[in-house]
């Protein structure tokens, strides 16, 4: 062994970390950059009641959501100021939700299929009309565990 | 042999320090894109569509607890405007029927809360009087549970908030929606 080892300790060779940082930032910008934020805009204003009963929901794979409110500022002159559904990004009919919903369903094991819930996020100024053909559909459509969304109520009514 | 012996000899490592920034960066990353956002809400079951129309069922009026929501949001319950606040009381008072009070409920499984609203309803008026409703009956839950367990109905097994459940099942019944009010 001994023979390899002549003279005297030779400096370790290191190497340089001083390009890492570098490295991880352009990392960091490519992710920035290419992924994109699932959170859909949302171009209604939903702004939930209050409520007390509340159930949270568990699993958010397993959760679908349906917007209802009317449209926002930058978007009255496009959709109008009656009140809307929204489905995913983009503002839909009544009739494009049975596909909506066939839509989120093939995401999710055949297994946890009975578990989905969908959930109405409505605007409280919202009046039950427009409301009620979106439960008729979700009935027609055999979707039947709904949600109510809501906020803590704190004070008495 | 002397090649491995040489790598020996170079104990090269990558600097450790630096993992600490790369740790931060990612947890900064999933900070950022993950959404924390809770939902919660009323969780309800829908009834099942059926295109023929529901039977003519003749149904005991003392059974039922008619609820109706106007366009104005106003509320009668069993012909009588009532307060959204007092409804949840009123509501107890029909299922249980303590005093055994001939115009209320026969007995808490045979009673029926029925909720009509108009489409001009608002959605917050409608919420605020199922949210009542529902709370009715969670609190008659909780008092059995406490009657009969000593304990809240969450805190009860599966079994224990079934036979709850088949004494005072939850039945709130919604009729079709009137179309007074509709707005444009």
């Amino acid at each position: 062994m001994s023979k390899f080892k002549p003279g005297g300790q030779k400096e370790d060779p290191e190497v340089s970390t001083a390009s890492l940082p570098d490295i991880i930032f352009m990392l960091l910008f490519f992710f920035m950059v290419v992924t994109v934020m699932r959170e859909s805009e949302l171009k209604i204003r939903v702004s939930t009641p209050q409520a007390t009963e509340l159930t949270k929901l568990q699993e958010k794979s397993l959760v679908n959501y349906i917007h209802i409110g009317r449209p926002t500022k930058n978007y009255q002159e496009q959709y109008g100021t009656s009140p809307k559904i929204q489905l995913g990004d983009k503002i839909s009919d009544i009739e494009d939700i049975p596909l909506f919903l066939e839509n989120h369903k093939t995401s999710v094991p055949e297994k946890l299929q009975f578990k989905i819930t969908t959930s109405l996020k409505v605007d409280s100024d919202v009046t039950m009309g427009i409301v009620t053909d979106v439960k008729e559909k979700l009935r027609k459509s055999g979707q039947l565990k709904v949600n109510y969304s809501a906020k803590k109520r704190t004070e008495d009514l | 042999m002397a090649r491995v012996r040489a790598k020996d000899r170079m104990k090269n490592e990558v600097n450790a320090g630096s993992m600490a920034d790369i740790a931060f960066l990612l947890l900064i990353f999933f900070l950022v894109t993950t959404t924390i956002l809770e939902d919660s809400g009323i969780l309800v079951k829908l009834p099942e569509w059926s295109d023929q129309p529901p039977d003519d069922v003749k149904l005991n009026s003392r059974n039922i607890y008619s609820v109706l929501v106007n366009a104005n949001n106003d509320l009668l319950v069993r012909k009588n405007p009532m307060a959204v606040r007092e409804l949840r009381e009123d509501t107890k008072l029909f299922i249980t029927n303590p005093n055994n009070d001939p115009t209320l409920a026969d007995s808490p499984t045979k009673a029926i809360v029925s909720l009509k609203n108009d489409r001009g309803t608002s959605y917050k008026a409608y919420m605020e009087v199922y949210n009542e409703l529902r709370a009715a009956y969670n609190e008659i839950w909780d008092e059995q549970a406490q009657i009969r367990y000593g304990k809240n109905y969450e805190d009860c097994t599966k079994a224990e908030q079934k036979g709850i459940r088949d004494d005072f099942p939850l039945v709130i019944s919604e009729a079709e929606s009137t179309s007074f009010g509709e707005e444009g």
